[in-house]
């Protein structure tokens, strides 16, 4: 068993013998344009069936609607007025007036950034509306609730550190489903391509949905990066918005985007998932966020609910004692 | 007193309503000028993602529930068994024994039917991962079986006479019947209170905020089914165990649900007393209560014996099937996930602990 929770690298605790650096996504939501080509160029590649009845879900843009079995990138689109822009602009800025996180041991020279309580924080084109587009995935966590709580080995963690379903070895047990903190794996349970009621001949020729019954979610194409390939996304992304290479260098770029963007007075922008202290031990896709992350239907304080097993069975252990010793009461009280 | 051609289409005001119990905080008159009227600002609310669940529920349906049901039974049955087998109840250890198998084989059939892949179920023991309860009470509920199944089988073959075609193994069975029935009753506490680990070890709000306690309630919980059990199965002469087992597992049940939704998170808490899971809940604890008291009163009585157990049956049941729906309604409100976390992040923060969080400015 190895860690449960705390700053690790995954990769090196796979154990495998021709190790790779750690892979992972950078999501630059800040020049994300909402074009859904990563979604459409994620479907094509895994083959994943649609999702529902091509219905407009009444949420802006998106009527995709969340991650899932068959949906493996999904674009967040959320429209804001003035108040809740100066409000994302507040919270970001009260986040970086933290000073947060502290790299290295306590006490060392953690970098300071600037003070920006005085910064003129005009917006430079957002002034009284903004759309905000941010195309989310699997985190691939350094510690992945979905890997910990599988109970047949299905999912496992790759020599790019990254998390994957082997689908014929999953049964379908539904753990992984409630063990994600982010909602990320679900289990397929529809084979069929439902679209419109016209077209259902044209349909019934499609080919089997694989994997039915059994647990869905990113890869970061496996498959491609075998083959040092990019994912599909980050490869059919037109504006970079989904950038993609070793996880260190996505932190230090994420890092690096988020200091320009508050230098430009934009305090609104904030990484999600760079920080390796966190609960799930920092995530392999880093996301640059222009505000909470529960606006964009991210968890704001998650944490992989393995970090607290042991705890959890010592717990077990007290009432599994508890009732032998009921037991024990009940049958050495004399006959009753 | 209309001021303005604009006031009709202001929404109605509340009613003013007066606080029982007198006035409140700096307790602010209204002294007419319309400072009591009703707020312009939005009342706070947290912030969703069109209101879409954060977290998903487990795809596990009323299957898993019953299953949490039955291994309860099953688990305290092996231990009643037991204690029919070294205390000399022959009646007891039978029909404990009995139970034990018939609760255990129809809840590992209830389990296999919620998988997503049915044929595949031998997968959960391809490997053991201390990480995963589920493969953990896997093991567990293959080991318990084991032994609920041949002392079991002990006890059918002297029901039917030794007409089971056992030829030269029925000596063996005889002289394993011992062992088993140690062996399922060593398992029986892990099979009991494993399920609470393995919905505490879950990202869903309610299951996982109980993790303390619901392992004590899930044991309580398995006691005083299995002891309701007995008491209907088993004459009253030996079911003297059973009933003490009974009233102590509602005892238990009863605290430890109580200690638990004090300790709980009080927004992941709520799940617990409303909609479905509220209703089932609040029946189970009055059940188990009615069903405690039936035993302590007329527990010699067979008839009040029998209804107190079918009380005691139908309030575990209630508990394991609320537990259940509260947690998978926990998941499908996004708000349960979100303010949990927003809460726990500024209390943190508040505390000066500024390093550990998901969102950070660089």
């Amino acid at each position: 068993m190895g860690q449960l929770s705390g700053p690790t690298d995954p990769t090196a605790d796979a154990h495998w013998e021709h190790q790779q650096p750690r892979k992972g996504f950078f999501t630059d939501t800040s020049i994300c344009i909402g074009c859904k080509a990563c979604e459409v160029a994620c479907k094509e590649w895994n083959h994943n069936p649609s999702d529902g009845n091509l219905e407009l879900l009444g949420s802006s843009y998106d009527n995709t609607g969340a991650l899932g079995a068959n949906t493996w990138r999904h674009v967040a689109f959320i429209e804001q007025g003035q108040e809740r822009i100066t409000e994302a602009r507040e919270s970001g800025r009260a986040l970086v007036n933290l000073g947060m996180p502290g790299i290295g041991p306590p006490g060392a020279a953690a970098p300071t950034g600037p003070d920006l309580a005085e910064v003129d924080t005009t917006p430079p084109d957002t002034a009284d509306f903004r759309w905000l587009m941010s195309s989310d995935v699997c985190k691939h966590c350094t510690h992945a609730g979905c890997l910990d709580v599988c109970p047949t080995g299905a999912l496992f963690r790759t020599e790019f550190g990254t998390v994957v379903v082997q689908d014929d070895v999953c049964n379908g047990c539904g753990t992984c489903v409630a063990g994600c903190p982010f909602g990320v794996i679900e289990r397929r349970s529809d084979g069929t391509a439902v679209v419109a009621a016209q077209r259902e001949d044209q349909h019934a020729e499609h080919p089997a949905v694989p994997n039915v019954g059994v647990a869905q979610k990113c890869t970061l194409c496996y498959d491609r990066l075998v083959a040092d390939e990019a994912p599909a996304c980050a490869k059919a992304c037109p504006t970079t918005s989904i950038k993609f290479g070793n996880h260190d260098d996505m932190v230090e770029t994420a890092r690096e985007r988020v200091a320009g963007l508050h230098a430009q007075g934009l305090t609104e922008a904030r990484l999600y998932g760079a920080n390796e202290l966190d609960g799930v031990g920092g995530t392999g896709s880093v996301f640059l966020l222009l505000d909470e992350p529960e606006v964009y239907g991210l968890p704001p304080d998650p944490r992989v609910p393995t970090a607290d097993l042991p705890q959890m069975y010592r717990r077990a252990g007290m009432a599994v004692a508890g009732m032998v010793a009921a037991a024990a009461v009940a049958f050495l009280g004399g006959r009753a | 007193m209309t001021h303005s051609e604009f006031d009709s289409f202001r929404p109605p005001e509340p009613p003013r309503r007066r606080r029982p119990g007198g006035k409140r905080g700096t307790g602010r008159r209204d002294s007419g000028d319309g400072s009591r009227e009703m707020s312009m600002v939005p009342e706070p609310e947290f912030t969703s993602y069109y209101g879409r669940p954060v977290v998903k529920p487990a795809p596990w349906g009323d299957e898993v529930a019953a299953y949490l049901f039955l291994g309860g039974v099953a688990a305290g049955s092996a231990l009643l068994g037991l204690g029919g087998q070294l205390t000399r109840r022959p009646a007891l250890c039978r029909n404990a024994r009995l139970s034990a198998l018939t609760a255990v084989s129809l809840g590992a059939a209830a389990l296999v039917k919620d998988l997503g892949r049915p044929e595949r179920f031998l997968n959960m023991l391809r490997t053991i991962k201390v990480t995963s309860p589920m493969s953990v009470g896997s093991w567990i509920l293959s080991a318990f079986s084991v032994g609920a199944a041949v002392s079991a089988a002990a006890e059918i073959d002297r029901i039917s006479r030794a007409r089971l075609p056992l030829g030269p193994l029925r000596t063996l069975l005889q002289a394993a019947e011992g062992p088993a029935g140690f062996e399922a009753a060593f398992f029986a506490g892990p099979l009991a209170a494993y399920t609470a680990v393995l919905l505490g070890d879950t990202a869903t709000p309610t299951w996982n905020a109980a993790h303390e306690e619901l392992p004590f309630v899930f044991v309580s919980s398995a006691a005083l089914a299995s002891a309701g059990l007995a008491m209907i199965t088993t004459p009253v002469h030996e079911a003297g165990p059973a009933r003490k087992l009974a009233v102590l597992g509602v005892v238990g049940d009863v605290v430890a649900m109580r200690v638990m939704e004090h300790r709980m998170d009080p927004v992941a808490a709520e799940p617990l007393h409303q909609g479905k899971a509220g209703t089932m809940l609040k029946w189970s604890e009055r059940l188990a209560a009615a069903g405690g008291l039936g035993t302590l009163q007329g527990g010699g009585n067979r008839a009040m014996a029998a209804a107190s157990g079918l009380a005691l049956l139908a309030a575990s049941a209630l508990t394991r099937f609320g537990v259940m729906e509260a947690g998978l309604s926990s998941a499908r409100d996004p708000r349960y996930t979100i303010e949990p976390q927003k809460n726990r992040l500024a209390a943190r923060r508040a505390a000066g602990i500024t390093g550990d969080s998901i969102t950070t400015a660089r």
